[in-house]
């Protein structure tokens, strides 16, 4: 592995790259690829408020209704709809992982009709756990 | 010039016997995680504006509280091996890459114990 100062070098030289992203037509599969990993980094930050939510349950009624204000205002619900597309995105996009993982799924018809076969089980649970959610 | 053999390389096995450990714990936190999820989602949705008592109240029943820990536990783990795997593809120097993985770890750890604890003192301290 580079140090610092070199990894900063290689990115400063201009040496002949293979051709990079930008020379191929976009597809849904290079966009649902990356989604996958922006996804997965927003939940991750995600847990942070699930903790903060969880502590202050923990630490009384008023932190907790503090908390629930904040969760419960209508930005709070836009982010928690958001919240729940990327998760029901990310999950149904990673069990297409592990169908890739074992070694299946791999033709190019396939892969395009399995993202398609993605987006609309994300959407459909999306929609179905916010009408069980709500009629609880 | 590496001086593995190539079946030693594709096995992924390092000296330390480990490097495909990190792949499988992934798997497997997904797959634990693609039924606790649905459930997950809805009790969310359906507690986000409930008040302390009623939160209390579903923290407590041993069923909710033992869904939420499993979850928590598969969820910041698979967290920590996600984030792990981007930093290894973005962050190249040799300074900076350990240090943002074992931070990362450390907080992982640190945000998932806690919650778990702050779920079992509503669940058993009420
Ligand atoms: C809140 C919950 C979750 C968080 C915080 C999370 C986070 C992450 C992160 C950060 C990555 C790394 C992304 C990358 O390398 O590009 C990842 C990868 C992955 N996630 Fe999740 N994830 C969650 C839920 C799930 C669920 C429910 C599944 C169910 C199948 C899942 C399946 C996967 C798989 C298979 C990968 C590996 C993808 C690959 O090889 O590139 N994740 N996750």
């Amino acid at each position: 592995m580079e140090s610092c100062r070199e990894a900063r070098a290689m990115k400063s030289q201009s040496r002949p790259l293979s051709p990079h992203l930008q020379i191929y037509k976009f597809t849904l599969h290079m966009a649902m690829s990356i989604s996958h990993r922006i996804t997965g980094v927003a939940l991750a930050v995600g847990t942070i408020v699930l903790m903060y939510w969880l502590a202050s349950a923990a630490h009384g009624k008023e932190a907790y209704e503090t908390a629930a204000s904040v969760i419960g205002s209508w930005f709070g619900y836009l982010l928690i709809f958001g919240w729940s597309a990327a998760l029901f995105y990310h999950l149904c996009n990673g069990i297409r992982h592990l169908f890739w993982d074992a070694g299946q799924g791999f033709e190019i018809e396939q892969i395009k009709k399995s993202g398609i076969v993605v987006l609309g089980a994300a959407a459909a649970l999306t929609v179905l756990a916010w009408i069980l959610g709500l009629a609880i | 010039m590496s001086l593995r053999s190539p079946l030693g390389r594709v096995r992924g096995l390092g000296s330390a016997k480990e490097g495909v450990h990190h792949w499988w714990q992934q798997r497997v936190t997904a797959i634990a995680l693609v039924p606790l999820v649905f459930w997950f989602v809805v009790s969310i949705i359906a507690n986000v504006g409930s008040s302390y008592e009623h939160m209390h109240a579903w923290l407590s029943s041993p069923g909710n509280a033992t869904l939420l820990i499993l979850l928590l536990v598969a969820v910041f783990h698979h967290a920590q091996l996600g984030i792990q795997v981007v930093i290894e593809d973005y962050v190249h120097c040799a300074v900076m890459k350990p240090i943002a993985i074992i931070a990362t770890k450390l907080l992982a750890t640190a945000a998932g114990i806690y919650s778990v604890v702050c779920v079992l003192f509503v669940a058993i301290g009420g």
